[in-house]
């Protein structure tokens, strides 16, 4: 059966003509391969090693999740949320609090906040983590360097494990604040989890960044240049490292990032080392902005109690809510009719978007670059595929 | 950022002939949104992106929204005769309001860092007009999700390179984010669908497409 790429008439200049030459190998890379990071397909077309044209097919995890959104109330979709990038459910928390909260325009007590943001720089230390790991392992580092990233990320599991009763569903926070409070005992285990990471940080990084093979499978793979990565819509750490200072903690100053002291880092020649080194800088920042929030965070409430999560009925509206996650934008936009179910509900993925432009990443390089490429985007198909 | 107003003023004066309408949001977040005709779309697009003061690079979300028909009774005093008499009654008059499919999108500028603007389009109906231009031509990131809005709501975008299904399997013939979406007769209770189930089941899978299946698809009459 031929693979079946479509060609309309109409098309828009992409970065290769589609005019074939010479004999084309098509080949169905994935659903089932452990470097597709889950059910993921790739339809390429193949001049020997060489990508001449690939096209991502996904929707095997498919569920309707907007829909179901749609049909269940508010408070109901929130553990619905850890299902989407189910590794990082504390940001998916809060973006979708944070739409609702702007929906219904409601306050959120400090202490809550200061609690979000620790709970959401674990979650872009553990994803960034995982991810240098998983990226490692795709390149052929099989197995040890994934060990050591998630020898790191059982220890932020085990934190959200005490707070929230789950290590990786967390169903952590509420709009309005959070679910429970955490005591002093967990802030002290959070404090040493934050103390030890650079120590770890400092290994992993002499690990990678002096490894004459990565050097080689990374720079000059991949690249991406500023122009198409802003039209493309991508965000995060992909798109910071086409030296595009776009940072929403920065930019939108949503929660109480305005209060914190970090700085954004940026790369320069867009490619996945760039990506790569990226996230590594980023975990130093998230570091820093764990160490102030530790040493600011206010006694108080975690609630606000004129909430009603219950039986909540925001006014007729809509809002478009938006965070900073560790893959990117990750945004919810809703549209409230007055009832208790929202009438839209709608997950703005940052994975999914910023497979966009997956193709114009991978023509001209080699098969085995796909991987790499595939692993420096970072991707969660829950979240693609929703 | 200057105020929507100001915008729909200066976009207006840009592109004649176009018509802008601004829809008030309600809601605490304060995000109206402009709502532009599909005859003059691209062009207004355009210009909020080239604009100096504007330069709306980023288009950050898309989305699909499925308006129904609407029906609103409302009460109307009406004089009649009734015995030769002239009386004033009650009567109810019944108003109806076409539905209609929408997308929205959420243009942000990364270069002056400021947003969003939300733009809506609309379509003219829930059944043949449901035709909207394409924004991929001026946003790449427009491409994956309007390629879902096609599959899940049926929102044919003109000027799409790519108009595939995305989610759901290219056999699929319904839309099922629509409000009147009914799921298959095999949905989930069922996995290998037989007899009369299977027959049921049938209306909800197209032929497999012949060559490629993007020409069908689009062609399809299912809306």
């Amino acid at each position: 059966m031929s693979v079946g790429f479509h060609e309309l008439a109409e098309a828009p200049p992409r970065a290769m003509s589609s005019r074939l030459e010479g004999e084309l190998l098509e080949v169905s890379l994935g659903p089932q391969h452990p470097s597709t990071h889950g059910v993921f397909r790739m339809n390429v077309a193949l001049d020997g090693e060489i990508v001449r044209k690939l096209k991502p097919v996904f929707g095997y995890l498919h569920r309707n999740h907007e829909q179901i959104g749609e049909n269940t109330s508010y408070l109901g979709s929130m553990p619905y949320t850890d299902r989407l990038d189910y590794f990082c459910s504390m940001t998916n928390n809060w973006a979708y609090a944070l739409s609702v909260e702007k929906l219904a325009g409601i306050e959120v007590p400090e202490r809550a906040e200061y609690l979000r943001v620790i709970l959401a720089e674990l979650t872009r230390l553990q994803n960034h983590t995982s991810l240098l790991g998983f990226l490692l392992s795709d390149m052929g580092a099989w197995g040890t360097p994934l060990m050591y990233a998630f020898r790191e990320r059982e220890k932020i599991l085990d934190l959200f494990e005490s707070l929230s009763g789950s290590r990786m569903m967390c169903d952590y926070m509420r709009f309005g604040g959070c679910r429970v409070d955490a005591g002093a005992d967990w802030m002290e285990r959070a404090e040493k989890v934050a103390d030890g990471f650079p120590r770890f940080l400092d290994e992993f990084e002499k690990l990678i960044t002096s490894n004459e093979i990565l050097l080689a499978r990374t720079q000059e793979v991949g690249r991406i240049s500023a122009e198409l990565a802003v039209n493309a819509g991508l965000t995060g750490p992909i798109l910071r490292a086409c030296g595009v200072n776009y940072d929403l903690r920065k930019v939108d100053g949503y929660g109480i990032y305005p209060r914190f002291k970090f700085r954004v880092p940026l790369g320069d020649h867009g490619d996945c080392y760039d990506r790569l080194m990226m996230r590594a800088l980023e975990m130093r920042e998230s570091l820093g902005i764990l160490q102030q929030a530790f040493a600011q965070i206010p006694a108080g409430p975690v609630m606000n109690p004129k909430v009603k999560i219950r039986a909540f009925k925001p006014p007729a509206g809509e809002a478009y809510g938006r965070i900073e996650g560790p893959k990117g934008e990750l945004g919810f936009y809703l549209i409230s009719d007055g009832s208790a179910n929202p009438y839209r509900y709608r997950v703005r993925p940052p994975s999914f978007i910023n497979l966009t432009v997956l193709e114009d990443m991978c023509l001209g390089h080699t098969v085995a670059d796909v991987m790499v490429i595939l692993g420096s985007i970072d991707i969660v198909m829950g979240e693609v595929d929703r | 950022m200057e105020s929507l107003e100001r915008i729909k003023a200066r976009a207006e004066e840009a592109v004649p002939g176009a018509t802008i309408k601004i829809i008030p949001n309600a809601s605490p977040a304060n995000q109206p949104s402009l709502l532009i005709d599909s005859d003059h779309t691209l062009a207004v697009v355009q210009f909020l992106r080239n604009d100096a003061a504007l330069r709306l690079d980023f288009c950050s979300n898309v989305t699909g929204v499925d308006w129904l028909d609407r029906t609103v009774t409302t009460k109307v005093k009406v004089k009649t005769l009734i015995d030769g008499e002239e009386k004033e009654i009650e009567q109810p008059q019944v108003e109806n309001f076409p539905g209609y499919l929408e997308t929205v999108y959420h243009l942000y500028s990364i270069a002056l860092k400021h947003g969003p603007v939300v733009i809506r389009l609309r379509t003219a109906d829930r059944a043949d007009g449901v035709h909207l231009p394409s924004l991929t031509p001026v946003y790449r990131s427009a491409e994956f999700q309007e390629r879902e809005i096609f599959d899940l709501y049926g929102i044919r975008f003109h000027g799409h390179p790519d108009l595939r299904r995305i989610l759901m399997w290219d056999e699929f013939v319904d839309h099922p984010m629509r409000k009147d979406y009914r799921e298959p007769d095999d949905y989930e209770y069922e996995p290998t669908p037989h007899d009369e189930v299977l027959e049921r089941a049938k209306e909800h899978y197209a032929a497999r497409p012949q060559l490629d299946g993007a020409e069908n698809l689009a062609a399809d009459e299912h809306g």
